[in-house]
């Protein structure tokens, strides 16, 4: 979801009451005979889970059970509007249901759930008689496809896109392989081109453009752009983002051995890496920053080509920009210990696991659960602040910064609290 | 090595149209061009020192089992292979025929299962698959790679798993199997993107595709262990990669990014990965390198050793041993190459009341001869990989057990292969099988 259009959902949240017991979670254990994993929304109001009641699957909501029921279901998500949605099935026959409305329309599989940054668009793969193609909001793409294999939803929520196999291929038939036989289908029309591969595609922001990785030759691989692949090849590339509110397309190329992130299949910052993937723009657009090896074995984030001098030797997640775009955090391990580093210096504690950091809308502060042992912990800006739980959510700052939303669990129970910052710090 | 003192016989041509179609479109200035790029700028000192310190004594010809299988025919043997191919390459700098390529693919795919076995034999400790495996990358890029090979390589690249197993096919089996695991222990469950479970569980693509009742054991092995675990509904699931082995190393690349990115999505502590050898050398050694990695930014672990941590922690009880006479196939990537013997021997002898132990054992035993690529390389090959390998059924049948534990799929389809060739009258299980058979289910988890 767009920040603004987040900071704006987050304002109308209940900011005030510091505590409020959601759903005591042990009621839950003693009605069903099996409850699922839990999912919690964004505002911390409702907990879910899919659970077995009289041999059917339903969902549970804050205790209370959706009046539909299922043979199957699975793929249980919050959407960023809040809907609760889900793929179900009976009698064979798979659809979604939202808020215990399943869609109309029955298919012979369906998977991939995808929300839209907003939650207003819904999609997912299915498969029919027919063939394979996408359902998007309870309507299916007229097209059908041999094999879809990946459902990518635009920022508006109005298309989806998705690789998809555009001729029959026997069994060991390596010479039909060889003419190209993948494509990338956009609302169920197919580029023009065919591919020996299309892996991740993605949208641009007006919706009017998807990039793909293609392999072009066994040897070469690139970026399309609708269809028409980048003049430059390269030995590998990794999934493509396109600089915000353009339509220009940024991703790693591996050329003579070195990884480099190209712009439009150029060479955009001026150093090579051993390894560089996950490039992800600040909200302002103005920068941008990569998980890179800037030796071998040597993780480390770069910002704008510039690495950071600290390095990981087991893992760098993808980095997370703080809401102004000036201060870069990312998820780092090394000796088998997580912790966050924040432009470039570590946390001095570590933790068995650590969440993606959450920062605060001046970006001043830096928050993200963690586990140690069997308990998880909220952490703020490197120190715990909170006494161990059975579970917690990422935190949620308020608009103004002044406090943290938690979803915790305790003693059985799902609490939401909000939490002053300053008694967080003290 | 000199000119064999001594006529050879014709070898049996095998005709394989990823090699002989593909020859036809081979020049020799693109030969030429491939062999030495691949061996200028993609090899490095290691490619330099094994060729400069091999004395060509031969030491590690005994090493291996397709010339012990072969009559001791040199041509079988490590360094035959390496003279045949690599010294050819640069003796005549590149400027070789098609038909040379053909030998070397077939050599280096069909004839070597890159068990690494003769290294251990050599007394510079020379990785001679190595050499081989860098043959194999020329041929992949001269598109020279047998045809079930490239198959299986075309599926990693396509689908990230090797058998063209569709999404929806791979989550419908996991449903299937949660559900057939259930009525058996009641708790079982496969529960699918759980975001910071434990373990992330992952299997090679012929457990979906036509030996799902695995998976449903291992859900059963997880509810009585009361592990916290997941599996992914999406690509990365596949743990195996023929790619590493066909010499397309891009494609690896991909698969094992799939791989450990799956588990870092999942949030997991570890990877515990089903009974394959060679995809373990995937996930663990050659696919973290390629990416940049020193190790897996997510600790593997395999089967073996997982069980092993099962038994001896107590979570897994054993109810009444086995009682047929078992030996076992020792993978090379995990005995050999991962020092996993003792651990899998100790998990035998906890299930089993008469094991009947391989002579020679442990880091010395002799390959299955399917690993290393060489069954994904096909039917046509088959007659060749079996004769290729009398030592083994020799070696399987002095034990005089009834059932072999292969705790890796390749083992246990090669030496399927080895057992119906040579008549042996033997049976192969994987070790959840007889775990399966050996373990407690307390009368609480048992379905009615």
């Amino acid at each position: 979801m767009e920040q603004a259009a987040q900071e704006k959902l987050n304002d109308a949240w209940d900011w005030e009451i510091p505590s409020k017991l959601v759903a005591d979670l042990d009621d839950w254990r003693e009605q069903f005979s099996e409850v699922q994993e839990l999912v919690v929304s964004q505002d911390g109001e409702r907990i879910a889970a899919i659970v077995k009641a009289d041999d059917a699957l339903t969902v549970c909501v804050n205790g209370d059970t959706w009046t539909s029921t299922f043979e199957k279901a699975w793929a249980l998500h919050f959407g960023p509007d809040g809907r609760l949605a889900c793929i179900v099935m009976n009698d064979d026959e798979w659809t979604v249901a939202q808020e215990d409305e399943p869609w109309e329309e029955r298919y012979d599989y369906v998977w991939n759930l995808r929300f839209s940054p907003d939650g207003s668009g819904v999609a997912a793969n299915i498969r029919t008689s027919d063939g394979y193609g996408v359902v998007l909001n309870g309507e299916p793409w007229d097209a059908k496809f041999l094999q879809m294999r990946s459902c990518e939803i635009s920022p508006d929520g109005l298309s989806v896109a998705g690789n998809v196999q555009l001729e029959a291929l026997s069994e060991g038939d390596i010479f039909t392989f060889r003419k190209g036989l993948w494509g990338l289908a956009v609302n169920g029309e197919p580029w023009d081109a065919h591919f020996l591969n299309v892996w991740d595609s993605v949208f641009s922001d007006d919706g009017a453009k998807v990039a793909a990785e293609v392999r072009i030759e066994p040897g070469l691989q690139t970026i399309a752009v609708n269809g028409v692949p980048w003049p430059e090849t390269f030995r590998a590339v990794w999934q493509p983002i396109f600089v915000p509110g353009s339509h220009d397309v940024v991703a790693p190329g591996l050329a003579a051995g070195a990884w480099k992130l190209l712009m439009n299949g150029k060479p955009l910052w001026n150093r090579s890496f051993a390894q560089v993937w996950h490039q992800t723009f600040s909200p302002d657009r103005q920068r941008l920053a990569a998980v890179v090896a800037s030796s071998f074995g040597r993780w480390t984030i770069a910002v704008d080509g510039d690495a950071w001098k600290t390095t990981f030797g087991d893992a760098v997640l993808p980095p997370v920009f703080s809401p102004n775009g000036r201060r870069v955090a990312a998820v780092v391990k090394e000796n088998n210990r997580w912790t966050i580093a924040v432009d470039g210096i570590p946390w001095p504690e570590d933790f068995d696991m650590v969440w993606d950091p959450v920062f605060s809308p001046d970006g001043g502060i830096v928050a993200a659960r963690a586990v140690q042992g069997k308990e998880f912990y909220m952490v703020l800006n490197g120190k715990v602040i909170s006494l161990g739980c059975a579970k917690l959510w990422d935190p949620v700052f308020s608009p103004d910064g002044s406090q943290l939303l938690l979803k915790a669990i305790e003693f059985g129970r799902l609490y939401r609290k909000v939490v002053p910052i300053k008694q967080l710090l003290a | 090595m000199g000119s064999p003192a001594m006529k050879l016989p014709e070898l049996p041509i095998v005709g394989d149209p990823g090699l002989d179609e593909n020859a036809k479109n081979l020049t020799p200035e693109r030969i030429a061009e491939v062999i030495n790029r691949v061996i200028d700028r993609e090899t490095a000192a290691r490619f330099r020192v094994y060729m400069n310190t091999c004395v060509h004594c031969g030491l590690c010809s005994d090493a291996c089992h397709w010339f012990l299988s072969n009559d001791r025919d040199p041509r079988f043997s490590p360094v035959g292979k390496v003279k045949q191919t690599v010294w050819e390459m640069l003796r005549k700098k590149g400027r070789v025929d098609p038909d040379f390529i053909k030998d070397c693919s077939r050599i280096a795919q069909t004839e070597c299962n890159m068990c690494r076995r003769c290294s251990m034999y050599c007394q510079v400790g020379i990785d001679v698959a190595y050499m081989l495996l860098t043959v194999r990358r020329i041929c992949h890029e001269l598109e020279m790679v047998p045809q079930f090979m490239q198959d299986t390589v075309n599926s990693h690249a396509v689908t990230l798993n090797q058998m063209w197993v569709k999404q929806d096919e791979w989550i419908d089996t996991l449903q299937w199997q949660e559900e057939e695991a259930k009525s058996e222990v009641v708790t079982a469950r496969i529960p699918l993107d759980k975001e910071g479970a434990d373990i992330f569980y992952s299997v090679i693509a012929p457990e979906p595709k036509i030996l799902a009742q695995l998976i449903g054991n291992m859900a059963q092995i997880m509810a009585v262990a009361k592990i916290d675990w997941t599996m992914p509904s999406f690509d990365g699931w596949d743990n195996s990669n023929m790619a590493m082995y066909s010499g397309d190393f891009e494609t690896m690349g991909r698969v094992e990014r799939a791989h450990h990115e799956a588990a870092l999505k999942l949030k997991v502590k570890r990877i515990v990965m089903g009974e394959c050898g060679h995809a373990f050398r995937g996930a663990v050694y050659d696919g973290p390198k390629w990416l940049g990695w020193l190790e897996p930014p997510v600790p593997v672990i395999h089967a073996v050793d997982f069980y092993h941590e099962l038994i001896t922690s107590g979570r897994i009880k054993i109810a009444k041993k086995f009682d047929e006479p078992v030996t076992v196939q020792e993978p090379c990537n995990i005995v050999r190459g991962r020092g996993l013997g003792a651990k899998l021997r100790e998990i035998i002898h906890a299930t089993c009341s008469d094991f009947r132990p391989p002579e020679p054992s442990f880091e010395h035993n002799y390959c299955c001869g399917a690993g290393g690529g060489v069954i994904n390389c096909g039917p046509p090959w088959k007659t060749s990989r079996v004769k290729g390998n009398s030592v083994k059924a020799e070696q399987l049948a002095a034990t005089k057990a009834h059932i072999i534990i292969t705790p890796c799929h390749n083992c246990h389809s090669g030496i399927e292969d080895i057992i119906s060739g040579y008549k042996l009258g033997m049976h192969v299980k994987f070790f959840s099988e007889i775990l399966m058979e050996t373990m407690e289910i307390p009368d609480e988890l048992r379905a009615e």
